[in-house]
This record gives structure tokens, sequence and C-alpha cells, in this order.
């Protein structure tokens, strides 16, 4: 890393406004001494791969909590492959049933975390997957 | 050295030292008959009613919709002959932002977390075959509420039915969703002046209709501890209150049609003693700070039950339990209304059969367990009497700092409000993780298990598809022109500054769209710009 601090865009996708869980991630991330930005809400995938080209990004992270994720992950992907952001760490948080796994992770979300994760295991695993 | 010395401190959520005994000395200082009276009568602390749940249950009210609007008419038919006495109906995320079903932006959200609704017809379909006299109709709604509570009207004046006693609530109340929850369109300041236009209209046309239902519910789930739950709920209520009667309208003719939505989870004591606090500090409020002669505007009515925050994804049949616990406490607290949150409700959308698990844990209440026999029974407790005492104090302190940093508009405008409760939210988080704040399951007594007794609620593409079709026919088959000068004449009235409720109305009844009026709106408020702030 070059000594830079890592840089991560936590966004909330779609229509859903339930925020509690993104703004406390963005907390406890930014005590871990990352440098987060939070998007705010109802963010289309252009949005977030905009966010994500912008800010130059090392880690993008969404949160989720009412069940379109699946469909928003797929528009993303195609999104921030085709700004070359393929080689960036890309994550979920929220109400991810656990039936959904698989495809998201089929999709490139590597980094799953459904509510009740901690947050040490959100830091450790940011620490241990950004190149 | 005396026993105490050596026991561990217990402070409570709202941050009140807990004495391990109280006793007659604790509650000497208060003067019964001011403080406390009895129920029926101001300050209300027993109850709004002098027999309370004697005469008449509370009303048992389960959240539900989803997909189109015939599924949610089976859902509520289900939930009606299970016993269930009201409806407290769920919008899709489209709906309740002002997106038409086929909006880019409603894609793949369509009925996905409650129904769509895009017409008067949706509504015409939902609440088919149900006597709207017998059932009371609650809808949560917010960015959009002076939409479809027109909708709501004009569905049930088209029915036969007289608008001027027709009774039900709707959600309404913006301010919280800046806070929490976050479906808001507008501005904060257009946003305040359409809750006033719904107020303003019910008050002369629909007098028994309650227009908004404050929530410190939300509020509570964004990090907010029960006191503070409590009185920004009330310095929102104000903010309504000051909206209305600036325009000459007096107190008295609408604030007994305000109504509340809390929340119940946590210490059982703390929240009993928050409801008995909160009946007679808005009583308070309403008399010396707004000026109400009338003793109906006083009342604080209420609906209690849920506690999403309190619930786990682990070992989520212990959300049953707590469930049970949640509802023993609504009752002890003496809500009018009940709306348990379902096991699974963690997860997904209720299935009928944990829905029905939530209503037989009312009905296990009112049948078996004596809740209804007398009034407020933990009144005259040395605990819950003092506890009280020191809730109201503590509420009212916590009012007076808002209004202190310039009044609660203004934080919400500048994201004071939001960055503080987040800022809660994580310190408990915090405290959950290292076990210092107990829950049964997440940091204690856990079990290793797999995500697998619960049954989720699928997207139903086809479903979503039938309703954009549906839609299509509506525009197809309606008077366009009729509704295109409607539409010019919400937006001429939103421009002209003056009440939007009849040129809504009219709107409606010609069939216009849910996203069709949003945009006239838009046309002039603009859209709300959410201020990033920690």
């Amino acid at each position: 890393m070059n000594g830079r601090r890592i840089k991560i865009l936590i966004a909330k996708p779609g229509l859903d406004g339930h925020d509690q869980g993104a703004k406390v991630v963005v907390r406890a991330l930014a005590d871990a001494g990352f440098e987060v930005i939070y998007s705010g809400l109802r963010q289309t995938p252009e949005m977030v791969a905009n966010a994500a080209l912008e800010e130059n990004v090392d880690v993008i992270g969404l949160s989720s909590m009412a069940g379109s994720h699946i469909p928003f992950c797929r528009k993303l992907k195609a999104l921030l492959e085709q700004e070359g952001l393929a080689d960036k760490l890309w994550m979920i948080g929220g109400n991810i049933p656990a039936q959904d796994h698989e495809e998201l992770r089929r999709l490139g979300f590597k980094g799953i975390f459904p509510s009740s994760s901690k947050f040490t295991d959100i830091v450790n695993y940011i620490r241990a997957n950004v190149a | 050295m005396s026993e105490t010395k050596k026991i561990r401190s217990v402070v409570n959520e709202s941050g009140i030292e807990i004495k391990p005994l109280y006793t007659a000395d604790d509650v000497k200082s208060l003067q019964a008959e001011e403080m406390i009276g009895l129920p029926g009568g101001y300050p209300y602390t027993r109850g709004i009613h002098p027999l309370m749940y004697r005469k008449q249950p509370w009303t048992m009210r389960q959240y539900a919709g989803f997909g189109n609007p015939a599924d949610t008419n089976k859902r509520f038919k289900y939930l009606i002959e299970n016993g269930q006495t009201g409806l407290n109906v769920a919008f899709d995320l489209p709906t309740q932002i002002g997106f038409d079903s086929d909006d880019p932006m409603a894609e793949g959200e369509v009925g996905r977390v409650g129904m769509a609704v895009d017409s008067l017809k949706d509504f015409e379909i939902a609440f088919g075959g149900i006597d709207l006299d017998k059932i009371t109709v609650s809808l949560t709604i917010n960015g959009s509420a002076a939409i479809l509570i027109a909708m709501y009207l004009a569905m049930a004046e088209k029915r036969g039915y007289d608008i001027a006693k027709l009774r039900g609530t709707a959600q309404n109340d913006i301010l919280k969703e800046f806070i929490g929850r976050g479906t808001w369109i507008f501005p904060v300041q257009p946003s305040i002046k359409l809750v006033g236009d719904t107020i303003e209209y019910c008050a002369k046309h629909a007098p028994k209709y309650s227009p908004v239902s404050i929530c410190g519910y939300h509020i509570r789930e964004s990090g907010a501890n029960p006191a503070q739950e409590m009185a920004y709920a009330f310095a929102i209520g104000k903010a309504y209150i000051e909206e209305v009667t600036k325009r000459g309208l007096p107190v008295d003719a609408f604030a007994n049609r305000l109504s509340f939505n809390f929340n119940i989870f946590g210490n059982i004591f703390e929240q009993v003693a928050k409801f008995r606090a909160g009946r007679s500090l808005w009583a308070k409020v309403v008399k010396e700070q707004c000026g109400a002669k009338d003793p109906d505007s006083m009342v604080l009515r209420m609906i209690a039950g849920g506690g999403g925050g309190g619930l786990t994804f682990e070992q989520p049949e212990l959300n049953i339990v707590r469930g049970a616990y949640y509802a023993l406490i609504s009752a002890l607290s003496g809500t009018q209304t009940m709306a348990l949150c379902s096991y699974d409700e963690a997860y997904t959308i209720p299935t009928e059969y944990s829905a029905r698990i939530s209503l037989r844990t009312m009905q296990i209440l009112i049948e078996e367990m004596g809740l209804c026999d007398t009034v407020d029974p933990l009144g005259g407790s040395y605990y819950v009497e003092s506890l009280t005492a020191q809730m109201r104090e503590l509420m009212e302190k916590h009012m007076q700092d808002v209004e202190a940093e310039g009044g609660m508009v203004r934080m919400v405008a500048e994201g004071a409000v939001q960055a503080k409760v987040s800022r809660q939210a994580y310190e408990m988080q915090k405290n959950v993780e290292n076990g210092s704040f107990r829950k049964v399951g997440v940091n204690c007594h856990r079990v290793e298990e797999e995500q697998k007794s619960v049954e989720f609620h699928p997207y139903d593409e086809a479903n979503a598809a039938a309703q954009i079709g549906a839609t299509n026919e509506v525009r197809k088959s309606r008077d366009n022109a009729k509704v295109a000068a409607a539409l010019s004449r919400i937006e001429a009235d939103a421009k002209a500054d003056v009440n939007v409720m009849p040129a809504l109305m009219e709107a409606v009844k010609a069939y216009a769209t849910v996203g069709e009026m949003t945009r006239a709106l838009v046309a002039v408020y603009g859209r709300y710009q959410e201020p990033i702030r920690f």
C-alpha cells in the first residue's frame, strides 16, 4: 500500500432508507484508521461506480437491508469492471440471507458481512485483503 | 460497611441509576394528585381513559402488505378472520418515495417490502370487501403521505362512506424520516408544509381521521435512548402544531387527532415509566406551551409493541419470546394500539404463520393473563412511580436541549440529530460487541447454528410486471385531459403556497398516479439533499 491509508467507500444502494448499520460501520472503520467516504441514501449502480472511480477507493462496501442486493450487485459488477475497478475489494453487509452468499461471491462480492457481524472481523478482513 | 457497597451499579439506557430497593421514602415527594392523578384526567400519567382495557382492549394492528394490491387484500382478510381489529398497511419503497411501478428507480423494488400502489384503482382492490367503519386502517406512509391520504379519503368516499365520520390513521411524520427510515422526498420546509396541509384539511373535512402518527419509534431504532425517543417525538409534535397554528387554526381544532408511535424494546420498567411519564409530559407541553384548553387535545394516544431493534438474527425463535414481553410491556403501559414485530422480521416479510403467532400473543394477554382487568396495574409501585418521575424530568431536559440547539426543525435540517443518534448507535454496538450490554444469543448464551428456521419471502418478478401492466391500463382508460388539468392545479397550488390537499383529491379521483403527483410537487419544491455529517 506504499504507506497510503486504505480508502473505503460505504454506499447505500437502492431506495431503502435504513442507514443505521451503514453509519455505524463507517464510524467503526474510521476509528480503525481507514479513510472512509459515506455515500448517503438512494445510490444507483452508476453513482456507486462513479464515486468509487473519482475517489480512487481501495474498497467498495454496500449496506443492504431490504432485499434488493442481487439485482443491484449484478449491475454494479458490470459497471465496476467497465471502469477498471475489478481489482478493488468489493464487500457487502446488512440483511443478506445465507442463500444469497454464493451468488454474491460469484458476482465478485467476496467479503460478506450479514447483520450481527463484528467490527473487528470486518476490519481484519479489509486489512488482510487489500493488496 | 453496608451490603450496598459491594453490589454492581445499574444504570438504565436513559442514564438513570437504579437502586436495589425502592421504598415509601422514594415517592414521598411526588405530589400524587398533581403528578399522577387518575386515569382519564390531566395529566394522564395512569392512562387516557378512566376504564382503559376494562371497557375495550387495545386495537390489534399487525403491519402487513406485499406484492400487488390483490395479494395484500388476501393477507388483510386472513388477519381479520383471525381476530385482528385494525389494519396497518405496508407500502413498497417506490410508493413510499413517490415513484410509479414502471419508473426506472423502482426496478427490482415493486411490491418487495410492501404493497405497490400507483393509482386509486390499487386502493379500490386492496380494501375491497373490507368494512372501513368496522376495521380502521393505518397507512404507514410518509414522504408521499399527502397523496396517499387523499387516495384513501377518495376511495372511502367513492364507496359511500361519509369522510366526516371516517376513522383511520396515516403515519405522515416526515421529520423522523430525515432522522431514520429515510423515505423523504422534498426538502425539510416544504415537507413540514405538506404535513400541515394534511392536518388542516382533515381538521376541516375528515375530523375523525388522524393524519399524523409522530414516531419516536424510528428515532430509537436509529440510536436514541428511551428518554430521548419521547423528547424528540414531542419536539417534532410541537413543530407540526406550530406549522398549523401559524395558519390561524387553533390548537384545539386538531391536536386531538395527533397520535404517536413508540418503541418498546429494552428494560421493562424503563419502558413502562417512559410511557407513564410521556403521557404527563405531552399533556403539559400541549397545555402550557401550545396553549390548548380542551383536555382532549392534551391526550397522548399511541401505538406500541414493535421493537425491531431488540430482535436478533441469532436464534430467531427467541424473538417469539421477546415479542411476548414487548406485548406485556405495551399492555402494562396503557397503549391504545399494538403491533408486534414478528419473529422472522429481522430477516424478511412475516409469513401468515408468524403473523398469526404475533396476533395470538396479544390474544393470550387479553384472554388468559388478566391484562385488561384493571387500569395501570403498576401504578403506585415505589419503583415505577419513582422512575416515572425521573424519566419525566429527563425527557423535559432533553426537550430543553433541543430548544437550546435551535429547535428540532433546524437540528434535522443541519443533520445534528442524525449525527447524535448515530454516534450513540455506534457506542451501543461497541457495548454489545464487548459484552457490557447483554443480548442473549448474541454476546451470551450463544449456540452454533445455521440460518435455517426462517422462510424467506420471495421477490416475484411476474407480479411486478403485472402491476406495471395494470397501471398502464389505468393510464389508457382514464380521462387524460382531466388528469393533466388536475396535475397543473397541484403545481399551481404548491407555487401559490396554498393547501394542496383539494388539488390532490381532484387528481387522485381522476386516477392520476403517485409518480405523476409527486413530480408535480417536486417541480415546485425540489428534492431533499441529505446532509452527510458524522
